[in-house]
């Protein structure tokens, strides 16, 4: 490559950098892409390939006290190209292993994501992680498939504030809420997480679905009941993203169904920050994050804006 | 019509072929599963019981396809026990390829167990594009030899040779399968080895075939969740055997410091082979 070449790229590199960076809820990210919580989040060689493929940052898959093996396969099953149905039961390698996976991290921007039942167990997990190099934490209350974890937990609005309150006493670093559908109004929980001391909200998780075979009319997913996920729940995430963001006065992270850039501006039109990725990376695969921040900046050129923050809750004055 | 591989599709039993006291093959109509490239797999769903990523087995009759199991842990041994009449799902054929460079001539496939499922499928494109073609079976015991003949009929157009080992000796040559390789690599020249079987054993026959400059082609096997490249039960190092392999080639081996070593457990940790 010729020196121009090269000065070129790096201008274009650093353009892209400055008008695609976003900054909310104590974090700077360099794009609005993140990898979502339970994609590829185990392993810390996974996270250096994200990174490179243009990832703003990485939620690791939720990390339980000790390891969970998870339910038996079927444990994912693709319902078409774009809309997926799991029950993986919050397998994880536990705090134990994964913190040292991650240990050897200097600049990647990972945020690690933590499920437990009882607030008493956030603390203990934070220990582990608190003095490492990571940006931030992710508090999953809202899988629709494991007992006493995830989603019950989210129903309950005092269990939310006991675990995201014993969080904050024990870290200064930014703490985001995942959020559900379950049987509690998501705006509800949102405003009890603020309340507690939460920096962001993630929106939304996957909603209790299942599938059964009919040929044989079995259930497909061996735990019978799984969370939906991809294209079908984008339309209920952007109603969530909108209504959190413009009632609770947070900044929301936007997860659901978002499988191109026209989806991620939707996202931060209605209020989002930024905009997670999973289901995507099953149907188009890891070039994902590159393809989208590529579709925003040329979207962010016609609409002559400086900075993709510019566009976040336009929508919120209609 | 365009069969969207991602969607579950049941499939009847319609034949079983006894290979071993441990080991069945079973044969179904599905006609994507029977374009299966060599290295592809399926997931394949026993209802209520378990699914399993299993290599695509050949099958003579046009349209049909067949997986081979050998009963071990409780969803092998669901599979491994169903009859004929009864239904399977499958989705895929996922996954990459074995690849016969262009100009390749003389190829070696080494493999044990049922490593070897990939392996037919490729001696039936080596045999049909007409390579020398050698291919090493390694088994324990006598007992345990099966695909002899099958391999040697689906090479019978190519000038060929099947060679079998057991580690004690009741068949074929004694020895490990590796110990028959470097003899065959210091007379002959092979153009590439392609493997499937005991990572221990593709590690081994990876680091004797760079020794003598031969590229290699191997097959790997992991535990997997999805099959389609989300949840990274897969993973080694930062690839993921679903969808960037099952096949890596030589260069990318080496590159994995976990092969040969390593694998991730169900909940993720890494767990050492034994
Ligand atoms: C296989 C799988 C595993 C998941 N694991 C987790 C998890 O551990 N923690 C979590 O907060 N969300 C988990 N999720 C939910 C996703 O993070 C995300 O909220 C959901 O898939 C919706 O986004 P999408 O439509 O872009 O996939 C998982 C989803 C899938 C499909
Ligand atoms: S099996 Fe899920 S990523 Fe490979």
């Amino acid at each position: 490559m010729f020196a121009e070449d090269a000065l070129e790229l790096r201008r274009e590199q650093s353009a892209e950098r400055n008008t695609l960076s976003v900054n909310f809820g104590g974090m700077c990210l360099r794009n609005p892409t993140i990898l979502a919580s339970g994609f590829l989040g185990i392993s810390m060689d996974l996270f250096r390939r994200l990174y490179k493929l243009n990832a703003g940052a990485i939620v690791s898959k939720s990390i339980s006290c000790s390891p969970i093996e998870g339910y038996r396969n079927p444990t994912i099953v693709s319902l078409d190209y774009s809309s997926y149905l799991n029950a993986v039961g919050l397998a994880n390698p536990g705090a134990d292993a994964f913190s040292e996976e991650i240990r050897e991290n200097d600049n990647l921007p990972i945020m690690v994501s933590l499920v437990g039942s009882s607030e008493k167990e956030f603390p203990i997990l934070v220990k582990k992680f608190d003095r490492l190099n990571i940006i931030g934490y992710e508090i999953n209350l809202s899988c629709p498939h494991v007992a006493k974890m995830g989603i019950e937990v989210g129903d309950d609005p005092e269990l939310v504030y006991r675990i995201v309150k014993a969080t904050r006493l024990h870290t200064t670093k930014p703490i985001f809420v995942k959020v559900g559908v379950g049987n509690t109004d998501v705006l509800s929980v949102a405003s009890v997480a603020k309340d507690a001391g939460a920096d962001g909200i993630t929106a939304i998780n996957t909603l209790r679905a299942m599938a059964i075979d009919i040929d044989t009319g079995i259930p497909v997913l061996a735990n019978k009941i799984g969370g939906l996920s991809g294209k079908p729940i984008k339309p209920l995430a952007i109603r969530c993203v909108y209504e959190i963001t413009k009632k609770v006065g947070i900044p929301v992270m936007a997860c659901g169904g978002i499988f191109d850039w026209e989806d991620a501006v939707e996202a931060m039109l209605a209020g989002a920050s930024a905009v997670q990725l999973g289901s995507v990376l099953a149907t188009e695969g890891l070039s994902s994050f590159h393809a989208i921040c590529t579709g925003i900046q040329a979207y962010l050129k016609r609409k002559n804006a400086k900075n993709v923050m510019e566009i976040i809750g336009l929508a919120h004055k209609y | 019509m365009h069969t969207n591989i991602n969607r579950l599709r049941i499939v009847k039993i319609e034949k079983i072929v006894e290979e071993t006291p441990t080991v069945r093959t079973f044969a179904f109509k599905d006609v994507a599963s029977s374009n299966a490239g060599a290295g592809q797999f399926l997931m394949v769903w026993i209802p209520q019981a378990e699914e399993l990523p299993m290599s695509v087995m050949i099958w003579h009759e046009k349209f049909y396809a067949a997986v081979t199991v050998r009963k071990k842990g409780y969803g092998s041994t669901s599979l491994y026990n169903k009859r004929v009449g009864e239904s399977l799902g499958v989705r895929g054929p996922y996954g990459n390829s074995f690849e016969i460079p262009k100009n390749a001539r003389k190829v070696m496939l080494v493999g044990g167990g049922t490593g070897l499922v990939p392996l037919l499928r490729l001696a039936i494109h080596l045999n049909s594009t007409r390579i020398d073609t050698t291919l090493i079976i390694g088994a324990k015991t006598h007992s345990e030899v099966f695909f002899e003949k099958l391999a040697v009929k689906c090479l019978e157009d190519t000038n060929h040779q099947v060679v079998v080992t057991t580690e004690d000796g009741s068949y074929g040559i004694k020895g490990q399968t590796t110990e028959a390789m470097l003899k065959l690599i210091g007379t002959e020249r092979f153009d590439t080895i392609y493997t499937c079987g005991p990572e221990g054993m593709m590690k081994k026959i990876l680091d004797l075939a760079s020794a003598s400059l031969i590229p290699v082609q191997a097959s790997l096997e992991r535990y997997m969740k999805c099959g389609i490249g989300i949840c990274a039960s897969c993973c080694i190092g930062d690839k993921l055997v679903c969808k960037d392999g099952t096949v890596f080639d030589s260069e990318t081996l080496s590159s994995l410091s976990e092969f040969g070593l390593e694998y991730r457990d169900k909940s993720g940790r890494k767990c050492k082979y034994l």
